[in-house]
């Protein structure tokens, strides 16, 4: 129904044809139960008409209570004995559009009433149970910036630094292998906190390339970086099953 | 525990909960008598029910909820963290007839409204104003449709018995339905002392408004969009 083009109708003024017929009653000033139906009827039909020149299409709820009006109007029209046996004689064939009329009325306006109440957010506010109780691990994953990041790179540099020893000699680290050691820590026990993961002898490029280890891991999404409070440990959690391979990109390091 | 305690601690209960706390989960938590958590709860609605306060102890949806006063609702609204709930005019009518006719189903409403209202209809069950309360036990067993607690929550009322009678028409001398309505099912009468209202003041200018030409309508025109389908 929705779908159909015919039922594209929104009227800015009117809900609907009962809306509408109410419009009219009221326009007509004329008492609910006594509504003249021949008039009434011709205005509807109007203003289904205006729709059409508008270029409107006509919902079909229109036009089935056009066809409704017609009939009640060719009803009133009939001598009283000459009327259907089904319909009780001396009943007002209006009665039933005119209780439907009120019905809808009376709804209309416990709508607007309902309007008037104190309306929570608008005229009323609380707090709300996600300001009450945030979750912190999803947020903290978020939160957690660059800034962080190389703070942490510095506390451990600036740490092993002094236990450095003084002879030279050529490093070979490979970012490949300290990524497979740093999944491999972090698989084994889920949640590794960052500091953890660098040697307290560690050289400076070990540092670095563990560093940028855990960054390319953080970006393939094996692992999470995640702050539980401010100033707090980074830790290092695995974001996938323990069985989850090592994506390509990090196999071709 | 002393009265003086069992206020305290259901005062930062509710502070805490945010939503709604039913007396049953006061009364659970605090672990003191009935009798004491409700008399706690009388004296904290009469403590912030004062004249300089911006909270008030409300009773919402079946529990107590602490909500700021409605004379500072644009200040609030200023800090523009919360967003009203926007209803077109048709899912404002169809929540209506939801709310006093419910358990409803969508032909029964169809018939009051004189149109189609799946779409509306949808709308309101995905903002969970209404909810699905059953089948109906007639051919085709169609579906009975109810108000949610989250209509109570967004309307101020405790509960469906809160709600205000169904208006009465304008003309009754000339209208031999309203009174012989046998679906007229009115819930009870609102308790003039009812503490959500939010002040005598603000229920008597609510009351007096003629609701078909006020402001408050303006709101729902104004951003009625896309209910109808």
């Amino acid at each position: 129904m929705d779908a159909s083009p015919s039922y594209r109708v929104r009227l800015d003024v009117f809900e609907g044809p009962l809306d509408l017929l109410l419009h009219l009653v009221k326009k007509n000033e004329v008492e609910l139960p006594d509504i003249p139906i021949a008039e009434i009827t011709d205005q509807y039909l109007a203003y289904l008409d205006l729709l059409r020149q508008l270029d409107l299409d006509v919902a079909g709820e229109y036009l089935v209570m056009a066809a409704t009006l017609l009939h009640l109007k060719s009803r009133l029209l009939l001598p009283a004995e000459e009327t259907p046996e089904e319909e009780e004689q001396g009943e007002d064939p209006r009665e039933d559009l005119a209780r439907q009329l009120l019905e809808y009325q009376r709804f209309k306006e416990a709508a607007d009433r309902l309007l008037c109440r104190d309306l929570l957010d608008r005229d009323v506010f609380t707090r709300t149970p996600e300001e009450a109780a945030p979750g912190p691990r999803e947020d903290a994953a978020y939160n957690l910036t660059l800034g962080d990041l190389l703070d942490a790179l510095h506390d451990v540099v600036t740490r092993t630094q002094s236990a450095q020893a003084q002879h030279i000699e050529l490093e070979q680290i490979s970012l490949r292998d300290r990524v497979y050691a740093v999944l491999n820590a972090v698989r084994a026990r889920g949640v590794v906190r960052l500091d953890q993961l660098f040697a307290h002898d560690a050289s400076r490029l070990e540092v670095i390339v563990t560093l940028l280890a855990v960054l390319e891991l953080a970006k393939t999404r094996m692992v999470r970086l995640e702050q539980e409070a401010r100033f707090g440990p980074i830790v290092a959690r695995l974001a996938v099953s323990p069985q989850e391979p090592m994506p390509q990109a990090l196999e071709h390091l | 525990m002393t009265l003086d305690r069992v206020k305290a601690v259901a005062e930062s209960l509710l502070f805490a909960a945010g939503e709604p706390l039913p007396m049953r989960r006061l009364i659970d938590v605090i672990g003191a008598p009935k009798a004491d958590v409700k008399r706690a709860l009388g004296a904290l609605q009469a403590e912030y029910g004062g004249v300089h306060r911006g909270v008030r102890l409300m009773q919402v949806a079946g529990g107590y909820q602490f909500r700021t006063v409605t004379a500072h609702a644009d200040y609030v609204k200023a800090l523009g963290r919360n967003k009203p709930v926007r209803l077109s005019r048709a899912a404002l009518e169809t929540l209506a007839i939801v709310a006093y006719r419910q358990p409803i189903t969508k032909v029964e409403i169809e018939a009051v409204r004189g149109v189609d209202v799946d779409g509306v209809l949808q709308s309101l069950l995905s903002r969970k104003l209404i909810q699905v309360l059953g089948r109906k036990d007639v051919p085709g067993r169609p579906w009975l449709y109810g108000t949610s607690r989250q209509f109570l929550e967004i309307f101020s009322l405790r509960n469906i018995a809160d709600l205000p009678p169904l208006p009465e028409i304008q003309e009754p001398s000339v209208n031999p339905y309203a009174e012989t309505d046998p679906q007229a099912g009115q819930p009870a009468p609102t308790d003039p002392e009812d503490p959500e209202s939010g002040g005598s003041d603000v229920a008597a200018r609510r009351g007096d408004t003629d609701p078909g030409g006020t402001g408050a309508l303006e709101w729902t025109n104004g951003h009625a969009t896309g209910d109808q389908g």
